[in-house]
This record gives C-alpha cells, structure tokens and sequence, in this order.
C-alpha cells in the first residue's frame, strides 16, 4: 500500500483582484451588459467562485449556489463535447418561460453568466457578449 | 484557486471533501449545515440519484467572518464517491484550495480508502497541484460504531496507510454524530486560510 507522489504545484495558485482592475471588470458587466437590459451578469472563475456580479436589483438570486453550479454544468458539457470528439460546445443557453440564462466562457479559467429576459433577444445578447468578452479578457491579465 | 478581492475585502476558498463511497462526506456536510443553519443565509445545494447518492456534488458556502481585515467566505463542496463517477469527481476538484479526505474506518473498507487516496493524488495531478503541498486533514470516520462491536480498522492502520507519507493532520470523528466534526472543518479553513496569507497584505 505504499504510495508515490509527484511534487508539482504550478497549479496552486492565487488569482488577486485589484480596485482599480474590478472596477473595469465592473464597468464592462454594466455598460456593455447590464444596460442594454439583461437582469444580472456575474463572472465566476471555473471553481464556482464568485469575481463581480450585477443587477438591475429586480431579483435577490442565490448567486453562490447558481456559480457552484454554473461551474459545474459547463464543466460537465465540456466533458461531454470531448467524448463525441467536440473541442467545446460553444454555446450554453437554457431558455425559461420569464428567464433565460446563457453561459459563455472568457478564458480557459472564467465564465460568464448572464440571465435575461423576452425583452433581450438571444442573437443580440451573443453579440453583445462577445463585445464583453473581449474587454473582460484584458481586464483579467495579471496586473491589468 | 481562491480569489482574493482587494475591492471589497473578500477571500473565497474552495474545500473539498474527498474519500471513498458511502464514507461519510454528505453527512459532514450535513451536520455543518444543521450546526451552523442560524449562520448559513442559503439551502445546502445537493445533486443526487434517487438512492440517495451524491451524483455530482454537495455545495455549502460559508461565511466564518473575518481574517486579517478580509471576510473570508467558504465554499465546502464533496465529491461524489462511488468509483464509476471519477469524471465527476474531477471536475469538482477544479480550483480546489483545501481537501478534507474522509475515510471510512469499517475494516472492510480498507482497499478503497487507499484506491481513493490515490485516485485524489492523480486527479490534483492533472491540475498540476500536489498532494503533498495542498492543505490537507484525515477524518477517520463513523468510530461510533466501535461501541457497537462492529469491526474497525484501527488508527494506527489508517495513518499507516493512509497518512504515513503525509503526515497532515487527522481526526477521529463521527459525521453522523458529530463528535470532530466541526473540529475537521475549522482545521483545514486553518490550514487553507494560512495558505494563503502571503497574498493578504
């Protein structure tokens, strides 16, 4: 029962967030989000952390809950799409009767989730989205 | 991968309870969460089969107050033991700060306590995180049940074979009962907190 282990630690590591750095986060979730009318936006890393989060303060959601499993269930369909060959499916979206939530991965270690409404439609949040994306993508380097 | 915001004070961390199937890892979820429900502003959220085994994961976040001027929030998490989910088991493992592995003391649970334990090593392996650096506590649990004269392996045997290389710290504990429990918990937040001080400036 004797066992071997391998001392490599590259993958422990901290992510730090400056004010200065969740402020940009912060202002690209709301100017390209949260403005042209989604009802929250919340960007988690793939642990199910929690990085910055808004709303348009309608709803009071269990944002801890809903980014343990967000990180979760993209991590799941990610598996999936691996076994039948997929490098990743490159839209995650469930549509509700009043909300729709839409997943949508920024780096290999963050994820956007955005919930709307009929009032947005799914193209134009894509879009915008993507927008986002690539904002959040240089307000995440280290020391941005 | 904790995330510390210097923004608004705030340290997230990510523990795992690892170990074997039918082991033990729920129900200290459990316990906690009715100890501490007066503390926990959410419901625990569980993902299982209607057997009532874990299919994907437990979640607990919380909230232990605050550390060097940070509020430091927990999310404790399990994983689900039984051997065919080990993809699963994988992904919960993802950003992991800190691992409470649960052992079961039955004696006739003593091969898959250590298959557990190695497949822990491999799966933190293929994030590129050790063993042997990772914040990292022994629960031998359900020794209740030595009381009533069903056989048990014996501590000695468990950190033999469990914790002879690692030498972290272990508790003899009963997640049904309670006794260590709590104990179990605030030691690997201890240790998971203390990992990360050199970021808490």
């Amino acid at each position: 029962m004797d066992m071997q282990y391998i001392s490599d630690t590259d993958g422990q590591r901290t992510y730090v967030f400056t004010p200065a750095q969740l402020s940009d986060i912060e202002a690209v979730l709301v100017e390209d989000l949260l403005d042209v009318g989604v009802h929250s936006v919340t960007l988690i890393d793939m642990a199910g952390n929690i990085i910055s989060t808004v709303d348009n303060g309608e709803n009071k959601l269990d944002l801890y809950s809903l980014a343990a499993l967000a990180a979760g269930n993209f991590g799941a369909v990610s598996t999936m799409a691996g076994l039948i060959g997929e490098e990743e499916f490159s839209l995650l979206f469930h549509k509700g009767k009043k909300e729709n939530i839409h997943f949508s991965k920024v780096t290999d270690e963050f994820l956007l989730i955005t919930i709307f409404g009929k009032e947005v439609s799914l193209g134009f949040l894509r879009l915008k989205v993507a927008e986002a994306t690539e904002k959040l993508v240089a307000a995440l380097k280290p020391g941005a | 991968m904790a995330i510390i915001n210097l923004k608004r004070k705030e340290v997230q961390a990510k523990i795992v309870y690892y170990g074997p199937g039918r082991g033990g890892k729920t129900t200290n979820l459990e316990y906690i969460y009715n100890k501490f429900r007066s503390r926990i502003q959410t419901e625990m959220v569980t993902i299982k089969t209607h057997g009532e085994r874990t299919l994907f994961f437990d979640f607990l976040p919380i909230e232990i107050g605050r550390i060097k001027g940070y509020d430091i929030r927990i999310q404790l998490y399990t994983v689900p033991g039984q051997v065919k989910y080990e993809s699963t088991r994988k992904l919960v493992l993802r950003g992991v700060d800190g691992i409470v592995f649960v052992a079961d003391s039955l004696a006739v649970r003593r091969k898959e306590n250590v298959l557990s334990l190695k497949s822990l090593a491999d799966n933190l392996a293929s994030y590129k995180k050790s063993i042997l650096e990772i914040p990292l506590v022994f629960q031998y649990n359900k020794r209740d049940l030595l009381d009533e004269g069903i056989p048990l392996l014996p501590v000695e045997w468990l950190e033999k074979d469990l914790n002879s290389k690692l030498e972290v710290p272990s508790f003899e504990a009963s997640a049904l009962k309670g006794p260590n429990v709590v104990q179990t918990m605030k030691k690997i937040i201890i240790m998971t907190i203390d990992s990360l001080r050199k970021d808490l400036t």
